[in-house]
């Protein structure tokens, strides 16, 4: 889950109005997208953003929805299937479905995030959010490797499917500006530092390492749609995150196993700083792509 | 803010600066930087405490035929570290060099690490902490350490001789996260949040081509704590630094401390090598120990700073007294016996002490002293003084050896150029 509850209120806000005026249709909020700036209740800095942006970025903004989308689709289409296996008791099928499944919501988590509640829901920790309200993928986390029971967690398998289900309804409509894009990517990768490189988002499953590189790779799409316009304005920098991102991949390489990871556990502590200090080397350039913006 | 003091150098008094002396002298007058000077009680009793600097946030230039922070007097505090490059590529190498030197340079002079965009959807370029902060004699100092010459950069047939791998020496209870490291970074300052600010913005350019390997803070007695500039003591309340060379005088520091023509390799020439150790004291041992054994462990009282037997700090050791008894009143194992070195061998002594807070394994302090001195040439210099001190010292009861490494510290850099321009 994001740590940071201050992402673009107004990406909330403008997308939720969309929502409820254009019954979440993705035909009528791509024709409203357009008029954006005639509404009279826009913040202003995000006006400027879209003047000053528009007319360069909005082909990445629409390649990074179409793959939002895509990505949904595949969370929904692996969340069936985890809570199903979930529901008829089949510990072992869940456990295996588990990172995969989570994976397709990490690598759009900063989509996911700006649509208010949906990152509590369906990616809070065990202490991120009161007891009671306590949902989603990591309760199941906990049912599975810890308590070694999902006898009672049915309902929460059909909550969490309604809520992904929801999400997939709402990310046709979601407010996409290019600032969000930028902010975003490098979110991703500062999620991975605080949470993921320490092994604290997977504390039953120890699967952080999906959780790592789905992340690294929801900023490297942004970087990808992008990345002509970043071109025309910075070619160095351009180059420079493109060779840290295949330095990070070399990073993760030896750790991957079939289609997946190694445990979080079985990484020794100089390889985990050797992660943490390939993620940084990426982060900083990455953080200034916003040069893209205006100027 | 671009420059905080556009015109300010060592002869000019800011108002700060000169609210600064009046207290210091307890004198309502202000007569100017250099008659204040030799106003101050003292000042003139040794060329340590005259090199002292009377202007605490002034700006020592950066560029110069040698590096500042060596032959500088020197700060309070010190925030130092040691990277490891990640990158294989010598271009890399020369580039981040290029842009240490930049940032180096604006940074000393008080500015931020580099010109504002402006933009609100970037980074801001200086992480901020020291804005509308003093220079505080930033000093910034680079040094490569042996590892730098291994084959990644093809330069390991210009790994000067003199940069050798330090021998163990007795006791030494070495640890790798607290030793070497392909480049050395010392930051020096009269403000801790100045010092930290810049290494942190050094680290910030270095990404992606270097990683921190080691950082260690230290600090002294503030100017404002003794401001007759006084040699400070050492965490065992001794002072410590009295027999330093006196390297205002141009012939000893090029003796003691530069790297001269004739010595090879030429690239080094105007340098000099830095030592670095992170002495942990065992100061609750210490804190429990006569005062005689304290003062025959380091051979001098402690109140004074003077020689066992003597009056005044800097009266001479006489190292043959003998007392009724016929034994020297200077132990011949003492520490300032073992370090005079017959008078024969000098190093430059730059040290800060160091508190880490708690060691967790046994609850006791991880404090000391993180050893930094500067030397022509560390196997005639330093290495010969510590193996003499390390079989015998009695100081060896009450100290360990952690942490260690030894840089080649470059030439400094003229305007144009930048540090390491002599090899890259």
């Amino acid at each position: 889950m994001m740590k940071k509850w201050g992402y673009p209120l107004s990406a909330v806000v403008l997308g939720s109005s969309l929502l409820l005026s254009a019954c979440g249709s993705a035909e009528t909020a791509k024709e409203e997208k357009k008029p954006e700036a005639a509404q009279p209740d826009k913040p202003a800095a995000t006006e400027t953003t879209a003047n000053t942006a528009a007319v360069d970025l909005q082909a990445p903004i629409d390649a990074y929805r179409k793959w939002v989308i895509e990505q949904t689709d595949q969370l929904v289409k692996a969340t069936e299937s985890f809570t199903a296996a979930v529901k008829a008791g089949d510990m072992e099928k869940a456990k295996s479905e588990y990172a995969p499944a989570r994976a397709y919501f990490e690598r759009i988590e900063p989509i996911a995030e700006s649509l208010g509640d949906f990152d509590p829901w369906i990616d809070a920790r065990e202490g991120d959010v009161p007891d009671n309200e306590w949902r989603g993928y990591h309760k199941l986390e906990k049912a599975l490797w810890e308590t070694k029971s999902v006898a009672d967690q049915g309902p929460v398998a059909d909550q969490l499917l309604q809520d992904v289900k929801q999400l997939r309804v709402k990310v046709e409509s979601v407010e996409i500006d290019v600032k969000m894009l930028v902010t975003g990517a490098v979110e991703l990768l500062n999620e991975v530092s605080t949470s993921k490189v320490t092994g604290e988002e997977e504390r039953y499953s120890h699967t952080d390492l999906y959780d790592f590189a789905a992340n690294v790779e929801g900023a490297h799409e942004i970087f990808k749609v992008l990345k002509p316009a970043l071109d025309a304005k910075d070619e160095a920098l351009s180059k420079e995150i493109e060779t840290r991102f295949a330095e990070l991949d070399a990073a993760l390489a030896p750790y991957r196993k079939g289609n997946g990871y190694v445990l979080y556990t079985e990484l020794k502590e100089d390889q985990v700083k050797k992660l943490s200090q390939s993620l940084d080397a990426l982060a900083e350039p990455l953080s200034k792509m916003g040069t893209i913006i205006g100027g | 803010m671009e420059n905080k003091h556009p015109a300010s150098d060592n002869t000019k008094l800011t108002r700060r600066e000169a609210l600064k002396l009046a207290g210091v002298g307890g004198l309502g007058l202000i007569l100017g930087a250099t008659g204040m000077k030799s106003l101050l009680p003292s000042a003139s009793t040794s060329e340590k405490a005259a090199a002292t600097p009377v202007l605490a946030d002034g700006i020592i230039p950066f560029y110069g035929k040698h590096q500042a922070g060596i032959i500088t007097p020197m700060q309070d505090f010190i925030c130092m570290g040691a990277f490891d490059l990640t990158t294989t590529s010598l271009d890399d190498v020369r580039k981040l060099f290029q842009s240490w030197t930049a940032a180096a340079a604006r940074l000393t002079a008080g500015q931020t690490v580099d010109e504002e965009s402006g933009s609100p959807h970037l980074p801001p370029a200086d992480t901020g902490e020291s804005a509308g902060l003093n220079p505080m004699r930033l000093t910034i100092t680079f040094g490569l350490g042996s590892s730098f010459f291994d084959g990644r950069f093809g330069l390991a047939g210009k790994r000067p001789a003199a940069l050798v791998d330090l021998p163990r020496f007795n006791s030494d209870e070495i640890r790798k996260e607290w030793s070497d490291g392909d480049i050395v970074v010392q930051v020096c300052a009269n403000d801790p949040q100045v010092a930290f600010h810049a290494l942190r913005n050094l680290a910030r350019i270095a990404r992606g081509k270097a990683v921190l390997h080691w950082v260690q803070e230290g600090f002294q007695r503030t100017g404002a704590a003794d401001p007759s500039g006084s040699t400070p003591r050492n965490l065992m309340g001794f002072k410590d630094g009295t027999n330093n060379p006196q390297v205002s005088d141009p012939a000893v520091a090029n003796e003691i401390v530069w790297v001269q023509p004739s010595d090879e390799p030429a690239w080094m020439a105007g340098g000099s090598y830095m030592v670095m150790r992170r002495i942990r004291m065992r100061i609750e041992v210490w804190d429990r120990s006569a005062l005689d054994d304290q003062e025959n462990t380091f051979g001098r009282h402690r109140d004074s700073g003077a020689p066992l037997g003597k009056t005044n700090e800097f009266d001479d050791l006489e190292l043959d007294r003998k007392d009724a008894n016929g034994n020297p009143v200077i132990p011949a194992n003492s520490h300032v016996a073992l370090a005079h070195m017959d008078g024969k061998v000098k190093i430059l002594r730059r040290g800060y002490s160091y508190s880490s807070g708690l060691d967790a394994r046994t609850g006791q302090l991880d404090a000391g002293l993180l050893f930094i001195c500067f030397n022509r040439d560390p196997r005639k210099q330093f290495i010969p003084m510590q193996q003499k001190l390390a079989s015998v010292d009695l100081l060896n009861e009450y100290i360990t050896h952690v942490g260690s490494g030894l840089y080649a510290c470059l030439p400094g850099a003229s305007e144009g150029g930048y540090i390491g321009d002599t090899l890259f």
